[in-house]
């Protein structure tokens, strides 16, 4: 168990690794890098002085080399100019003095995320306030889908082509179809227009950033909640059918145990095996339901810095975006491998 | 004039959409009408939830291709009518000519384009894209899928650490890295399709070579022949106004002008690209486990005995035989894209602006929702239908494919 767990970090960091690399690549070739350049300084620099800008700023050199700066192996960026010396360890301008004592490497190893050209402040400090936001969000999306997808699927599995059954089924269909854009809108449209009339929720989000309550986070909630459920539920309803048909269970009732008693305390712990891998699976795409609604909805979360970093070509703090997105991807596969041979003593023991 | 009442609207968008509903009726017909003779796809006209799910992917398919065709639409979708802003459904058009059809019959959006026309004519854009990209996406993780299952070892090990790493990536962020304009103007999407594009004339000549290798007369004549029309229409898809890649840093020349017969403006070829790119990996993981599976079956075992060679094996044995998994997927997959395609639309990238796509127009009437209502929800009830369909069709498929 050790040496796996070993084994997936290894594979884990080298994928972190590959795949930081690949936005790095992205964000550094050089149209990017003169957008960058135009926004940060004037619309209407010629060639060379966009060169000059990015030479001036850290942009130049060669990939790699840029790269093994911002991990923190490489020594950072120093460039003396009539205004001081400016580089990639230092803030501003500094004089001799300071540039001697600043730190010769300041990359990610080291703990120094970087500068975010859009915001205007450090990498770090922006995804941990926006990553609260959307931790928040989170959270309130797994206490709704989880238990009422398992429900939902135990429910629909138990008696196998009943009524139930079917429209149950149906409904988690009708949810895996509807992309977060679009129940948001029809949400939206239902219940908080002025034309329908409802008005029972609030369209945007941003005052649930300070002050959540049911009325202004229930709608962005439900609408990443909605999309997962349905496939979550069909995976809980097929592994229930395939449990509720097993030996021990016909044994179990030929024995006379009430049907309550049998899904409750035969069925249900062995019908939760695989709907627990889904659910651990589906993080990747929560974080995508996760920038959509925060888009929707005007939330400004961990979701939101993406699409602005995006946008803006803010280099370090997609890479620090995608660090973490990464992270969460692969970790979420970790514990669902680890919850997988623990929760299945058939392949614990071989 | 009057505004139309509901009952009104309906009947007229009913009446538009006759082409389609004859159509329907003539397919739906000849299918149950032959339906034993048409193996799995007429099986699914014994499921009802099939037919409840085909029927609504025939009907956007239908209407799309009418669509393209002028012939379902009441007004051009990018023309804006001066007075039709945010106009509710069934609105008159104002200062409307003999020539124009009387009504909004959906009513304008934000820059007075006609709601009804634009929703017609996003169909279109999905038709032509979604089915497309799927079939891409599968000749790429068929072709990847089927050794590094059968082989294993360094092969398997190597490219399923690929495909995993692509899955890590959030959707998201790689539309957002690769559908820029900026990215275009570098050439990767370009380079992307010459790889990507490259699989099918794989898939194909193996497919080919390994079926008639015992019989060279035949093989000598098929092979060049179908192998050459390929790969004429691969350097069409790729080539671009006589140039594979055409940068201000740099060019690689292609195909010349005088054979290239169509080209693909680089907005759509990005969009193509990284949906298929974004799709293969989940194929290629599904093909690998299906041929882990099937390769300890004993009908392979005797091929193998029989001296087959690999190739063979894997695309004549293996793959006929999970096709039933695969079909299942594929339909799963198109109705992915359609919500991939509607994705890059709602947050702007890759098509133009006035793209009169599902996803654009969603994003469009977002901003106006708590007001005006019609612009926006009618693509998201279109959007929702099809990908819905899809996925009742693809029930349907496994629950019958299940049966024999």
């Amino acid at each position: 168990m050790g040496l796996f767990i070993l084994r997936r970090s290894g594979v884990m960091l080298l994928t972190a690794l590959c795949l930081t690399f690949i936005v790095f690549f992205l964000t550094n070739l050089y149209p990017n890098l003169e957008k960058l350049a135009k926004t940060q300084g004037n619309f209407r620099m010629s060639d060379e002085a966009v060169a000059s800008w990015l030479d001036a700023n850290g942009y130049g050199g060669s990939m790699v080399s840029k790269y093994g700066q911002w991990l923190g192996v490489l020594p950072g960026w120093t460039r003396e100019s009539e205004k001081g010396f400016t580089g990639r360890c230092m803030t501003g301008a500094v004089s001799a003095e300071e540039a001697a004592e600043a730190p010769t490497f300041c990359g990610i190893l080291q703990g120094d995320w970087g500068y975010s050209t859009r915001f205007k402040d450090e990498v770090s400090t922006i995804i941990a306030e926006r990553l609260g936001n959307t931790g928040r969000l989170m959270f309130w999306v797994l206490v709704l889908m989880v238990p009422s997808a398992l429900i939902i699927g135990v429910l629909a599995g138990m008696r196998e082509g009943s009524v139930t059954d079917r429209s149950l089924s149906t409904a988690s269909i009708l949810t895996t179809a509807t992309p977060e854009y679009v129940s948001g809108v029809i949400f939206i449209a239902v219940f908080t227009s002025s034309t329908v009339g409802l008005k029972w929720f609030k369209g945007t989000a941003t005052s649930a950033m300070d002050n959540p309550n049911f009325e202004n986070f229930f709608l962005p909630v439900l609408t990443i909640a909605l999309y997962g459920m349905g496939y979550i539920a069909r995976m809980t309803r097929a592994s229930m059918t395939e449990v509720m048909t097993a030996q021990y269970i016909r044994t179990a009732r030929l024995k006379g145990v009430s049907f309550h008693n049998i899904v409750l305390k035969h069925a249900l712990r062995n019908a939760l095996i695989a709907p627990f891998t889904v659910i651990m699976l589906q993080f990747p795409w929560l974080l995508n339901g996760v920038v959509i609604v925060e888009t929707l909805f005007n939330y400004k979360g961990f979701g939101w810095i993406l699409v602005e970093a995006a946008g803006n070509n803010d280099i370090e703090l997609l890479l620090a975006v995608s660090v973490v997105s990464v992270f969460v991807v692969l970790v979420t596969q970790l514990i669902s491998d680890i919850g997988y041979v623990y929760l299945n003593p058939r392949i614990r023991i071989s | 004039m009057e505004p139309l009442s509901t009952f009104e609207i309906a009947g007229r968008i009913i009446y538009q959409l006759s082409p389609v509903w004859f159509s329907l009726v003539i397919l739906y017909a000849a299918s149950i009408g032959f339906k034993r003779r048409l193996g799995l796809y007429g099986k699914l006209f014994d499921s009802p939830i099939g037919m409840i799910g085909f029927g609504l992917v025939m009907f956007w398919v239908f209407t799309g291709i009418y669509g393209a065709m002028d012939m379902i639409i009441t007004h051009d979708p990018l023309v804006q009518v001066s007075g039709m802003k945010n106009k509710v459904p069934g609105t008159p058009m104002n200062g409307a000519t003999e020539a124009d059809y009387p009504y909004y019959l959906l009513g304008g959006d934000n820059l007075a384009r006609d709601v009804f026309s634009r929703l017609v004519k996003g169909a279109w854009e999905v038709i032509k894209i979604a089915p497309m990209a799927a079939v891409f996406a599968f000749m790429v993780g068929i072709t990847l899928g089927l050794p590094a299952g059968y082989y294993g070892g360094r092969l398997d090990t190597t490219l399923s650490f690929a495909a995993n790493l692509i899955l890590a990536f959030p959707v998201i962020l790689l539309f957002y890295l690769l559908v820029t304009p900026e990215i275009v103007a570098t050439g990767v999407p370009n380079y992307m399709a010459i790889v990507l594009f490259i699989f099918p004339i794989i898939f194909v000549g193996v497919l080919l070579n390994s079926r008639y290798y015992t019989r060279p007369k035949v093989r000598n004549l098929v092979l060049p022949l179908v192998l050459g029309i390929i790969i004429w229409f691969y350097l069409q898809l790729v080539s671009n106004g006589g140039y594979l890649i055409n940068t201000p840093a740099y060019s690689i020349p292609g195909l010349p002008r005088v054979m290239d017969m169509f080209d693909i403006p680089g907005g759509i070829l990005v969009v193509f690209v990284s949906v298929v790119f974004v799709n293969s990996p989940t194929v290629f993981r599904i093909v690998r486990g299906l041929t882990l599976d099937i390769k300890t079956r004993d009908y392979v075992a005797a091929a193998q005995t029989r001296g087959e060679g690999p190739w063979y094996i894997m695309l004549w044995e293996i793959l006929p035989n999970a096709r039933g998994p695969l079909i299942v997927d594929f339909c799963l997959r198109i109705g992915y894209t359609t919500i991939l395609l509607g994705t890059l639309g709602f947050f702007g990238l890759g098509l133009p602006p006035e793209s009169p796509d599902w996803g654009s127009t969603i994003n469009d009437g977002r901003k106006l929702l708590s007001i005006y209502l019609h612009p926006a929800l009618p693509p998201a009830f279109a959007l929702l239908t099809l990908v819905l369909g899809l996925n009742l069709l693809a029930d349907g498929l496994r629950e019958e494919s299940l049966k024999d």
